[in-house]
């Protein structure tokens, strides 16, 4: 069973913007995809809660988190063509990071750890600023974590992925208790700082619920517009000629080395902002096991599907597995069965993912020229 | 000074020794081509040269300066561009994005436009599929590709490994002939190929290498003239 991207002939098609000089446009064409994406954001923020009921709004949320990181380990899987299953280790150490920001910084500067001023207030602000951090934070672990990648590949690579995510895990066992006493954490020293109070085994509790529509959504918009800008600029078809031919793109200037490393701090950027909403959602107390292998491999699995490479591929896929085990609900017991099966049954009638490595608007393109053509 | 210049260059694949101190050089403006039978070393010299390999011992300077140890892609950037044996296609990128990947380490929008127009006049079947899914190109065309993106590094050197491999006559004489015409508007090529008749018609100068050892030099004329080449290269009896 062929396993990799080779392509049916039907669908021979390619970015339907790919004009030679690259990205030139005016600013208003660059910011377009931003804007109606921070509108949307803002719609679903004000709109959906009232339409559709907080259990639905929670899906989509999850959703919204499922689509940025599995858009970003697709930079480094399905762009450069490595294999990380390592993901859920950057979200964990984000999530974590912003968490230790929000937590505590409220506590210094509010003197509680509570939920301060409303949409767009204060808290909220210092809540971004965490995301932010995490993200930070994961994307200098990603350089580490990239950078055996230059030596390894294949299955060795990925064991190096997995065991960075396995040691998140167990270090964030070790952690300390959660210090809920604000009076108590201003006075005392920074040597309460170590072990860091992240809560060990049973998960950093007591985190202000920031998360919301707006903000996964404005950062799901911010993902999709980067991933999608470098994937169609020269620095995005770089990564993706070393994933084709690591001789060829060597020969054409590629450093492919930085492409790799590149490949995972940006990946890990997003990774770990993503794991800074995680942790703030309600309902939702990260844990240690948020680091481990089986979330990762759920990310994985939704890069696999959508088309390793195919941006617009893998946000469908990870909004539907998102969603498709909470529709499954009602048949509690065989949830996990009609999940595999319909792992089994994709891979097995379209290996190459979703829309390959294409976009969804890749296909309306032949039918978009001839539309124009026919227009005077 | 040549622009090549390689002098007792040794090569091994762990206990495998692929080439037993091999000198060669190339002078500006020339093609000179080295030719051999299965497994004499000519990809491995060419893999060298771009800094795939890296040599046990003696030098490669280009330019002068020694390329010993330095990243492929820094050689390539200094416009040493080598098309690598199998053509080395980006498969799932378009055929246009193949060529914009040719041009890669280079800013000077201007003439990127020009040097692909140029290109495309040499290859206009390459024009016809410009959005077309370069893994989808006939083994001619993504010929045509491969050597169409490395004359947008804008190479002074360019180094082919065996360009006619696996093709059809006529596309071959296609590719040979354009190989002339890129020489003649200004780069300098080293060609290696099993086809040894084409390689002497087209080629300055050529040498001849046998298990890792340049066997014959000379002027490309004088070999395909010459008994003991005709005998073992070229068919004759
Ligand atoms: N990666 C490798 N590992 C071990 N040995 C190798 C490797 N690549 C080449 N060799 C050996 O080195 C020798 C020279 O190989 P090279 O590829 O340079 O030959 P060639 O002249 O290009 O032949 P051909 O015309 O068949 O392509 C051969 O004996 C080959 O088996
Ligand atoms: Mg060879």
């Amino acid at each position: 069973m062929p396993r990799d991207s080779t392509q049916s002939p039907q669908t021979r098609l390619t970015p339907a913007n790919s004009g030679f000089s690259g990205t030139t446009g005016n600013a208003w064409y660059g910011l377009f995809p931003l804007v109606a994406g921070l509108a949307m954001a803002t719609a679903l923020q004000f709109i959906l809660p009232g339409a559709a009921g907080p259990y639905y709004s929670r899906i989509v949320i999850d959703a919204g988190i499922a689509i940025v990181l599995a858009v970003s380990l697709n930079i480094v899987n399905g762009m450069t063509g490595q294999f990380s299953i390592g993901h859920a280790g950057f979200m964990a150490l984000g999530g974590y990071t912003a968490g230790i920001l929000t937590h505590y910084g409220s506590m210094l500067l509010w003197g509680s750890a509570g939920r301060h001023g409303g949409f767009l207030g204060s808290g909220e602000l210092l809540f971004a600023a965490s995301c932010l951090a995490g993200g930070l934070i994961s994307a200098v672990a990603g350089y580490v974590v990239g950078l055996p990648s230059l030596r390894l590949r294949g299955d060795y690579l990925a064991i190096v992925t997995l065991g960075f995510g396995e040691i998140m895990r167990v270090i964030l066992q070790q952690t300390g208790r959660v210090i809920d006493d604000a009076e108590k954490f201003r006075s005392g020293g920074l040597s309460q700082l170590i072990p860091p109070p992240v809560g060990g085994a049973v998960g950093f509790d007591g985190l202000p619920k920031y998360t919301s529509l707006f903000w996964v959504y404005s950062l799901v918009t911010v993902t999709v517009v980067v991933a999608y800008r470098l994937k169609v600029s020269s620095p995005g078809r770089a990564m993706i000629s070393v994933r084709e031919d690591e001789i060829a793109a060597q020969a054409m200037g590629v450093d492919i080395a930085r492409q790799k490393v590149m490949a995972f701090v940006i990946a890990a950027f997003f990774a770990g902002a993503a794991g800074g909403m995680f942790a703030h959602e309600s309902g939702v107390i990260i844990s240690p096991r948020d680091a481990g292998f089986q979330r990762s491999f759920d990310y994985v699995i939704m890069t696999v599907l959508g088309g390793r490479g195919s941006i617009s591929g893998v946000l469908i896929a990870a909004a539907v597995l998102t969603a498709l085990p909470e529709m499954l609900r009602d048949f509690e017991q065989y949830r996990l069965i009609v999940y595999a099966l319909l792992l089994i049954m994709m891979m097995l009638v379209r290996p190459q993912g979703l829309f390959g490595i294409h976009e969804i608007w890749d296909l309306f393109a032949p039918f978009l020229r001839r539309q124009q053509k026919a227009a005077p | 000074m040549s622009l090549l210049a390689i002098k007792d260059l040794s090569v091994s694949y762990g206990a495998i020794q692929a080439l037993s101190g091999i000198s060669l050089h190339v002078e500006d403006g020339e093609i000179v081509t080295l030719i051999g039978g299965n497994g004499a070393g000519k990809s491995t010299t060419l893999r060298t040269v771009s800094g795939l390999l890296k040599p046990g011992q003696g030098s490669v300077e280009f330019e002068g300066k020694s390329i010993h140890g330095t990243a492929p892609h820094r050689i390539a950037q200094s416009r040493l561009v080598h098309v690598p044996e199998g053509r080395g296609i980006f498969a799932n990128l378009s055929v246009e994005e193949n060529l914009m990947l040719g041009a890669f380490s280079r800013h000077d929008a201007d003439q990127i436009a020009a040097d692909r127009e140029r290109v495309l006049t040499l290859f206009p079947r390459v024009r016809e599929r410009l959005r077309q899914q370069a893994g989808t190109l006939s083994g001619g065309e993504q010929q045509m590709l491969a050597i169409g993106r490395a004359l947008l590094a804008r190479p002074k050197l360019l180094m082919l490994d065996e360009p006619s491999l696996g093709l059809a006559p006529q596309i071959v004489q296609t590719i040979f002939q354009v190989i002339q015409q890129i020489n003649r508007e200004g780069t300098t090529i080293l060609l290696v190929e099993q086809n040894a008749s084409m390689a002497l018609q087209v080629a300055h100068r050529a040498y001849v290498i046998e298990v890792g050892r340049i066997q014959i030099e000379g002027p490309a004329r004088e070999l395909a003239a010459s008994d003991a080449v005709r005998k073992a290269y070229l068919g004759a009896h």
